[in-house]
């Protein structure tokens, strides 16, 4: 079930340079080979998502992006510099923004040490003006202990935290797992402004729902490789397949 | 003159002096201990041997360089912190990813050879080492004299305890510090250079050990044994603190000097025992230590 070319190219924004190449990406745990060759673009300002059963391999695909794992190959290029060679330093350093499935707070930083934490890595972030604006309740914690907040707060700072930085590439893993509604819907309306901020984000959710509003194409990964591609106009038509896909 | 319990003033003081003169020894060693396990999960064996060299480098500096107690304040701690510096990168680096017995092994191995080296150049009799001018003489306080020298060991020690403490937990670089402590992954991938942080941090803690021995220098004499004898109590003191904490390693340091010198005062046998009994009380209490957080 190789995707074709055509099927890769980006829907609204066809003819652009990719921002982010990924070609034949694999990755280990240890002895257990766990991405098996994963192909995907994701262009300039795009929001893609990665959506798959539990254990597919979305998580393991952003940590790769990201360095953080213990033995990778294949190639993956940010604006035509192959990565793969670098240490996570150095891969943040050219304008990646991570937030991991399990949010990352650190317990023994106060929710402003939390947010000021990652350094500022080119021009271009957010001030934390309008950080607050995107998440007033940040602003009244800031004194807080990082892993005293609600779940929710923790997931306004995890993505908080990596907007005052200048990276332009946001690696989001499932931002609205285990969150409320009312939150949920906060954090897709705070997407869907960061996007036209001009952020480009890759998104991994378990609820197509929620990425349906918030994406442009959706990426389907599948025991460690990526097997389709649905435009997010396309994604009614195709909910049949998505649902075999999903196993819902 | 008055009695307390039967114990005259002047000796009941001057072991409360003589207690917090080793209690700042042992709460700026067991802080140097308690940063480096903290982010290198090392337990570092050879901080006796590295601030014995403290002690040697400023009496070297002044018997061979004519620069007296005051520069070696300063250049001992950047001396012997660079020696540390050189060591995390050619040695504990390439261990890291081991269980941390391997570096208390490494390290132990370590100490035994940098204590060797020195007895073998300078012997193991001690070379004395004068107490600076500027501090000479002392105050007589009425029911005590209090020498000018150890005012100043109690004043520097508990400078450099919180001094290290607002580094860690209030600036920029301490909470990068506490980043990596807690999760190296993550603040890596942040952008952070984490495997310079935890050289530095190697450094930082081999220096307070350097600056402990240069303070020490003029109230012991400089002898190849002379960390070999204290890091054991010191050990001590950092399991009923707890690896890790800080502001717990300062606190116990000077809380369990004074303790041993009471103890000296009022039951002068148990006085060389009576911190590993506390450590025995401790560990069966609470196996953390006093202010640890339980894996
Ligand atoms: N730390 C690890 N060590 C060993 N195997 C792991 C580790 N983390 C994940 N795996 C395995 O790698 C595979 C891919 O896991 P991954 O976390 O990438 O899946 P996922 O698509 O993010 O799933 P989920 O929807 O549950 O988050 C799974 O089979 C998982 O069991
Ligand atoms: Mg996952």
């Amino acid at each position: 079930m190789a995707i074709t070319e055509a099927a890769r190219a980006p829907a609204g924004a066809a003819g652009a340079a990719p921002l982010l190449t990924v070609r034949g990406l694999e990755a280990w745990y240890g002895e257990s080979h766990v991405l098996h060759g994963i192909d995907f673009d994701v262009a300039p300002g795009e929001v893609v998502t990665l959506l798959g059963r539990n254990g597919a391999g979305k998580t393991t695909t952003l940590k790769s992006i990201m360095g953080v794992i213990g033995k990778r190959k294949g190639s993956v290029a940010l604006e035509g510099k192959e990565t793969i060679d670098l240490p996570s330093r150095a891969i943040a350093r050219l304008g990646i923004g991570f937030v991991p499935e399990e949010r990352g707070i650190y317990s023994s930083l106060s929710v402003e040490e939390n947010l000021m934490l990652p350094p500022k890595i080119r021009e271009g972030g957010l001030s934390l003006e309008r950080i607050f604006t995107l998440f007033p309740n940040l602003k009244e914690r800031l004194r807080s202990q990082g892993t005293k907040l609600s779940g929710g707060e923790q997931q306004m700072l995890a993505i908080g935290r990596i907007l005052r930085t200048g990276a332009h590439l946001l690696l989001l893993d499932e931002p609205t797992e285990g969150l409320a509604p009312v939150i949920i819907e906060q954090i897709g309306r705070t997407i869907a402004e960061l996007k036209r901020e001009g952020f480009t984000i890759i998104l991994v959710e378990q609820n197509f729902r929620f990425a349906q509003t918030v994406a442009d194409r959706h990426y389907v990964v599948e025991q460690g490789k990526v097997v389709d591609m649905i435009p997010n106009a396309e994604l009614d038509a195709n909910i049949d397949k998505l649902h075999r896909y999903l196993g819902v | 003159m008055f009695e307390l319990l039967g114990i005259p003033p002047q000796a009941l003081f001057g072991q409360v002096l003589l207690g917090l003169i080793n209690g700042s020894f042992y709460a700026i060693l067991s802080l140097g201990l308690a940063v480096i396990f903290g982010l290198l999960n090392i337990i570092n064996f050879a901080h006796g041997a590295q601030y014995m060299m403290g002690a040697f480098v400023a009496w070297m500096a002044l018997n061979y360089l004519g620069l007296n107690y005051w520069f070696a304040l300063v250049l001992a701690p950047i001396v012997v912190g660079a020696v540390g510096v050189v060591i995390e990168r050619l040695l504990l680096k390439r261990i890291s990813h081991l269980d941390h017995l391997y570096g208390l092994l490494l390290t132990f191995g370590l100490a035994l050879i940098i204590q060797g080296l020195f007895r073998n150049q300078y012997g193991s009799s001690g070379l004395p080492y004068g107490i600076p001018p500027q501090l000479a003489g002392g105050q007589n306080l009425g029911f005590m004299f209090l020498p000018n020298y150890r005012a100043w060991v109690i004043v520097a020690s508990l400078a450099v305890c919180l001094a290290t403490w607002f580094l860690i937990e209030k600036t920029r670089l301490g909470a990068y510090l506490r980043a990596a402590t807690e999760n190296p992954t993550l603040t890596q991938a942040f952008g952070i250079n984490v495997p310079l942080l935890v050289t530095l941090t190697y450094g930082f803690g081999v220096a307070l050990a350097a600056f402990a021995g240069v303070l020490a220098a003029p109230v012991y004499s400089v002898n190849p044994n002379m960390g070999g004898d204290l890091i054991i109590v010191v050990f001590a003191v950092v399991v009923i603190g707890g690896m890790g904490s800080i502001m717990g390693a300062i606190v116990t340091g000077f809380a369990l000097g004074l303790v041993e010198g009471l103890t000296k005062v009022f039951y002068p046998e148990a006085s060389s025992t009576v911190i590993f009994v506390i450590m025995v009380l401790v560990l069966l209490v609470k196996p953390a230590g006093l202010f640890g957080r339980p894996a």
